[in-house]
């Protein structure tokens, strides 16, 4: 913040015992996990969930992974903190599930038209935009396992998206696709303000940060 | 979802911080307390919204909260109910060291969803647990500003689960309004009831919700704010009821420190 800070009276704060280098700025380490969502949490059954990647053109070829063969996918398992915009961060959670890389290198194989820009859709129609720099690399997966146990339906269960390098808001819940696009569209959060990438150590928290 | 989001977003460009002063401060409950700040930049705000609070010590060390505006847009200053969390880090130094003349950053408003309109119209339904009351109190806040022939338009209720009688926030201005046949207020208490309580004194569960809400052929707009049990079981339960997913806007409030 370029701002110069104003020093609030007698403030001295309890100085949490994070290590130095894992609490991104203005953020204090929970070990709760807490739950925020702007509506019901939805309920899909298995056999009626699928998980699809398509282009933005609608002449572009999708594919589509039934549940079953999205598990048959190599499952690999981060440990990752996580950063929420509403402050909390939580240090070496626990995760399974299946490489964003994976996916789209699938994608790829099957003809479908690639973008620098990618919008996740979910139940309850949630969507949030990243660039695809930002799902690749090893940086971002399908998951749907949390410390050991199926991901539960209020932290996005059956699968949501994880991306724990931006703020948590981009590691949408109840996930069910990606739209390859050419440009950047901003999803949910980020018409109503938000910032559009999210990186919680550049603290980009609403639109116009840095 | 995102189809529900008519409304076109008043966001300003940049949220900057800036200094607020504290005008006045109220103990609501022996854990709640109020602050009223005058915030010299101020764009407004809508029924719903939050303020980033910033606290920077001495030495640069800072810590951030989120905190929800009790106050009507039209109200002129930005009211802020703070839940004490003893081992809490912000929440005690704003509900035990603040006093009036101090200076807090802030920047906002935030959010743009959990936010309602007067010209929305249909009955209004609010359900609050613990100090998830506070947000949909600049709602009930804002609709008493509004005349009657509007107020019509928009009949209200609020189910308001709290641990017992003494931890009910804005008790006395929420027992006018229901005086007033302006809201109607339905209370529930979880823990102790005092004697001679004839209110509801259970959690919030599928019975009551029947008996207090409207049904969901009325359409009612409805915000539920609390923490996460409730707000969890309360829109799982109303979409059960019938109530359309898209109506039904949820803020998980758990108390934060």
């Amino acid at each position: 913040m370029a701002d110069k800070p104003f020093i609030a009276r007698g403030f001295h704060g309890r100085r949490a015992a994070a290590p130095p280098g894992r609490l991104p700025p203005g953020q204090y380490e929970t070990r709760d996990f807490p739950v925020l969502s702007a509506g019901p949490t939805p309920h899909t059954s298995l056999t009626a969930w699928d998980f699809t990647i398509r282009g933005a053109d609608d002449a572009s070829p999708s594919v589509r992974w039934s549940w079953d063969e999205l598990q048959a996918l190599p499952h690999e398992t981060p440990t990752v903190d996580i950063h929420c915009v509403t402050k909390w961060s939580k240090f070496d959670t626990k995760w399974e599930g299946v490489s964003v890389d994976t996916l789209l290198d699938a994608a790829r194989a099957a003809g479908v038209a690639n973008g620098a820009f990618v919008l996740a859709y979910c139940d309850g129609g949630y969507t949030t935009n990243l660039p695809l720099a930002d799902v690749t690399g090893g940086k971002a997966w399908v998951a749907f396992g949390y410390d050991g146990a199926p991901l539960a339906p209020e932290h996005g269960g059956p699968a949501r998206l994880l991306v724990p390098h931006l703020y948590f808001w981009k590691s949408a819940k109840w996930v069910r696709g990606l739209t390859l696009l050419p440009n950047d569209e901003p999803g949910f959060w980020e018409q109503l303000g938000y910032h559009d990438r999210g990186d919680p150590w550049r603290e980009q928290r609403y639109r116009g940060d840095p | 979802m995102n189809e529900a989001i008519g409304e076109s977003v008043a966001t300003p460009p940049r949220l900057e911080w800036q200094v607020a002063s504290v005008v006045s401060v109220t103990q609501e409950t022996p854990r709640a307390r109020t602050l009223v700040l005058a915030v010299p930049r101020w764009a407004g705000h809508r029924a719903g919204q939050h303020v980033d609070l910033r606290l920077v010590a001495e030495d640069g060390y800072q810590a951030q909260r989120s905190y929800s505006i009790a106050s009507a847009p039209a109200d002129g200053m930005v009211a802020l109910t703070v839940e004490r969390l003893d081992d809490g880090e912000v929440s005690p130094y704003l509900c035990d060291v603040v006093q009036p003349g101090d200076g807090v950053e802030l920047r906002g408003p935030i959010g743009g969803y959990f936010v309602w309109e007067p010209a929305q119209r249909g009955p209004l339904f609010l359900v609050a647990g613990g100090s998830g009351i506070v947000p949909l109190m600049a709602m009930l806040r804002q609709r008493g500003r509004a005349d009657v022939a509007a107020r019509a338009q928009v009949p209200v209720r609020l189910l308001y689960s709290a641990r017992t009688l003494d931890d009910v926030i804005y008790r006395a201005e929420l027992e006018q309004l229901a005086d007033a046949s302006q809201a109607e207020v339905v209370l529930t208490l979880t823990r102790q009831a005092p004697p001679g309580w004839s209110g509801y004194h259970r959690r919030v569960d599928r019975t009551m919700l029947e008996a207090v809400s409207w049904p969901s052929s009325d359409e009612p707009n409805v915000y539920v704010c609390g923490p996460t049990s409730l707000v969890e079981s309360v829109a799982t339960l109303l979409v059960e009821l019938g109530h359309a997913a898209s109506r039904v806007r949820t803020e998980r409030f758990g108390p934060t420190g």
